[in-house]
């Protein structure tokens, strides 16, 4: 278990308010849950605060427990438990490296140490220009990437040091670095190239369909039946979209 | 090595549109109405004849899963949700299938919602995968364009499906936790009974189902249960995506065949361990919960779920963690347990404390500051926590320790030695610690 709490009073905002657009966006999150289970939609609106001012903090809590119709304890409790949730001011960008065994294993540490290079030597402290802040983190789900880091939405995978100082520099001078692997890679396929889906056939009706196991290469380019079945839009039901 | 015909998640590397048109080239879509037509009893009967067993880490028997539903909806609604937390250590597949396949996942719950009579999904993923939740959203926004899914669709079933997410919290990926997160409440799992099939989310009958297992429900449906089963072995069939990470040269998911014996799959696809196969310590073969295995094991060990349950370790979720001889395997461990004290909801005294506990001395472990009897008594407190707790997090955290113990304990009786020659005081006892 980890102890998070919220920061102290004296740094708290004296207001929060979500803004017009986010307000609405709350709302559609309402109309996912089934009506009077409106209170499931706290993860959503805490995050959309969060992306909103940077951090979780006490007004935003009690904001959101009011729009949801729930107590402010089970707000706070939500907010303290999951920790992607900030619950103290980050730099404009956060930087998440993950250091769990599979990351570790292939030079996480290297990560690390750039970031104590050239954010700060702390973990969780803003660094002196207010750009970044820095954090370990458990496994992201990226493993056979690794090692990598979260920085705001994106994955920036398959690291080393160079390659992370690289990247924290590129977005001190106000660029984009390109996420995803930095090897060359394209995604998750064995270096220097994928060995497996090679097959062109895949990608010309597949394999699945019974009319397509034995049939002429022809006959296999030709849409399925279901392929040219194309039926008018319709009205998206409320809450499809997020 | 598998040959691609039989691979079901074929833009697996996303080299290939991820996207409606894309997904129909590569067979996703078809027949869906003809599919549903055939009745729920028949689909499940499919499903069970195809022996799929869940993705998720458990590997329970998902026709079985799905007949637990109650037979008739009475006044409240079913639910399907689809378990897309990928969380544990080592695992990154079903982020690649939401992001590069995902036609195959709404699919896949269209069909295995109208099974459990069901009118709703939702599909839990994980906070931190912020572009693969905008992937998945992006497709179902396209499904619900092309009416192959909603209120009034082609394919005559009723169905929303929403997507969801978490916020960081590992315990979420438990199917209990999920279904409180989606409440709205801290994620701590529920005691069992009663199962979710009974009183799931909202009290409602739900079935939780991992991203992979649902995903490859319409293939199956389309190919057949006998297609399917002809793959692996007798009660370990099909195809399933391996993750392959740490010490290897070319680390990679693929998917392969169930049943590949481990070193094929290593050597095939992952181009070898670091220095040559001889230069293997140890796999952990199923995630970070799962116990891990000596080079010795390694050498003929099949990848399924049975054949690592004979080698006291288990499939879980297929994500193969590998060691070559330069790791300190006590630091390792010692990371993982850091991992297990983290991520504890911390309702249950044994797991809360426990997990801390063995990190604690794990850590000392490592440094050689302690005592041959800490070994036991490590050992000891696995087993204190093993079968005492509320969820199986209790058992993710004491397994590995104990499989650490069972192929690594000259290791760590070095390391004391070693600490001993060093320092001439007496070693103090860590039990109060
Ligand atoms: C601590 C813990 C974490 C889990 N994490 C996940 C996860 O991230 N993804 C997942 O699909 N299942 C996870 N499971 C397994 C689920 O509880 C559940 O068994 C699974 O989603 C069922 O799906 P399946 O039958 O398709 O495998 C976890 C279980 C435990 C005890
Ligand atoms: S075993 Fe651990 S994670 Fe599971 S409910 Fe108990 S304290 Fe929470
Ligand atoms: S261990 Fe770092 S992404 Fe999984």
């Amino acid at each position: 278990m980890s102890f998070r709490r919220l920061a102290p009073a004296d740094e708290q905002p004296a207001r929060f308010a979500f803004s017009e657009g986010n307000r609405k966006l709350v709302d559609r999150w309402i109309a996912k849950y089934p009506p009077g289970r409106q209170r499931s939609a706290v993860i959503a609106a805490l995050w959309i605060g969060q992306e909103q001012e940077g951090w979780v903090t006490q007004r935003m809590i009690e904001e959101v427990a009011r729009i949801l119709d729930m107590p402010v304890m089970r707000v706070l409790e939500v907010a303290t438990f999951y920790t992607m949730f900030n619950l103290v001011p980050v730099g404009e960008h956060l930087v998440q490296v993950c250091t769990t065994t599979p990351c570790w294993l292939r030079g996480s540490d290297e990560v690390v140490a750039a970031c104590r290079k050239h954010i700060e030597p702390r973990p969780n402290v803003v660094s002196a220009d207010g750009k970044f802040s820095w954090t370990e983190v458990e496994c992201l789900g990226a493993c056979v990437n690794a090692p990598m880091m979260q920085i705001g939405k994106d994955y920036y995978e398959d690291l080393d040091g160079a390659a992370t100082e690289r990247i924290l520099e590129a977005l001190r001078r106000g660029e984009t670095p390109n996420p995803g692997p930095q090897d060359g890679r394209h995604s998750s396929e064995p270096a220097g190239g994928a060995l497996t889906l090679t097959d062109p056939k895949l990608y010309e009706g597949g394999y699945s369909h019974p009319a397509n196991s034995g049939v002429s290469d022809d006959d296999a380019k030709r849409p399925t039946a279901a392929g040219s079945e194309r039926a008018a839009p319709v009205q998206k039901p409320p809450g499809a979209a997020s | 090595m598998l040959p691609d015909r039989d691979r079901i998640f074929t833009n697996l590397y996303g080299f290939h549109s991820p996207w409606l048109e894309g997904a129909r080239k590569r067979g996703a879509w078809d027949g869906t109405k003809q599919i549903l037509e055939r009745g729920v009893d028949a689909i499940i009967a499919e499903v069970k004849k195809s022996a799929l067993r869940g993705r998720g880490g458990a590997g329970f028997p998902t026709g079985l899963k799905w007949s637990f539903m109650p037979k008739e909806v009475k006044e409240r609604p079913h639910y399907l949700v689809v378990n897309a937390d990928e969380s544990e250590p080592g695992t990154c597949k079903d982020r690649d299938i939401m992001r590069h396949d995902p036609h195959l996942l709404i699919e896949g719950c269209l069909i295995a919602a109208f099974a459990m009579r069901a009118h709703a999904c939702y599909i839990y993923i994980r906070g931190e995968f912020i572009r693969e939740r905008e992937a998945l959203q992006r497709a179902v926004d396209e499904a619900y364009e092309a009416r192959l899914i909603g209120k009034d669709n082609i394919n005559g079933w009723p169905f929303d499906c929403y997507v969801v997410h978490g916020a960081g919290a590992y315990i979420c990926g438990e199917e209990t936790a999920l279904l409180e997160s989606l409440e709205g409440k801290k994620g701590q799992p529920r005691l069992k009974p009663p199962f979710p099939a009974n009183a799931g989310v909202y009290g409602c009958p739900t079935t939780v189902n991992n991203v992979e297992t649902i995903a490859m429900v319409p293939d199956i449906m389309r190919r057949g249960a006998d297609w399917f089963a002809s793959i692996g072995q007798p009660n370990n069939t099909g195809t399933k995506v391996f993750c392959i990470s740490g010490h290897v040269n070319k680390p990679c998911n693929v998917e392969e065949a169930m049943s590949i014996p481990l070193r094929e799959l290593i050597d095939t696809h992952a181009g070898g361990v670091r220095g040559g196969w001889d230069n293997l310590l140890g796999v952990i073969p199923g995630g970070s919960s799962m116990p891990v295995l000596s080079k010795e094991i390694a050498d003929n060990i099949l990848m399924d779920f049975d054949s690592l349950v004979k080698a006291k370790s288990g499939l879980g979720t297929a994500a193969v963690i590998v060691m070559d001889k330069s790791t300190d395997i006590i630091k390792a461990f010692q990371r993982l347990a850091y991992f297990y004290k983290h991520e504890s909801c911390g309702q249950c005294t044994p797991c809360r404390e426990g997990c801390g506990w063995m990190w604690r001395v794990i850590t000392r472990l490592g440094r050689g500051d302690a005592t041959m009897a800490d070994i036991d008594l490590l050992q000891e407190v696995t087993k204190q926590i093993e079968g005492h707790t509320i969820c199986a997090f209790g058992e993710g955290a004491s397994w590995p320790v104990q499989g650490f113990l069972r192929h690594f304990r000259p290791e760590i009786e070095k390391r004391i030695r070693d600490y001993g020659a060093r320092h001439s005081a007496p070693m103090q006892p860590l039990a109060a610690e």
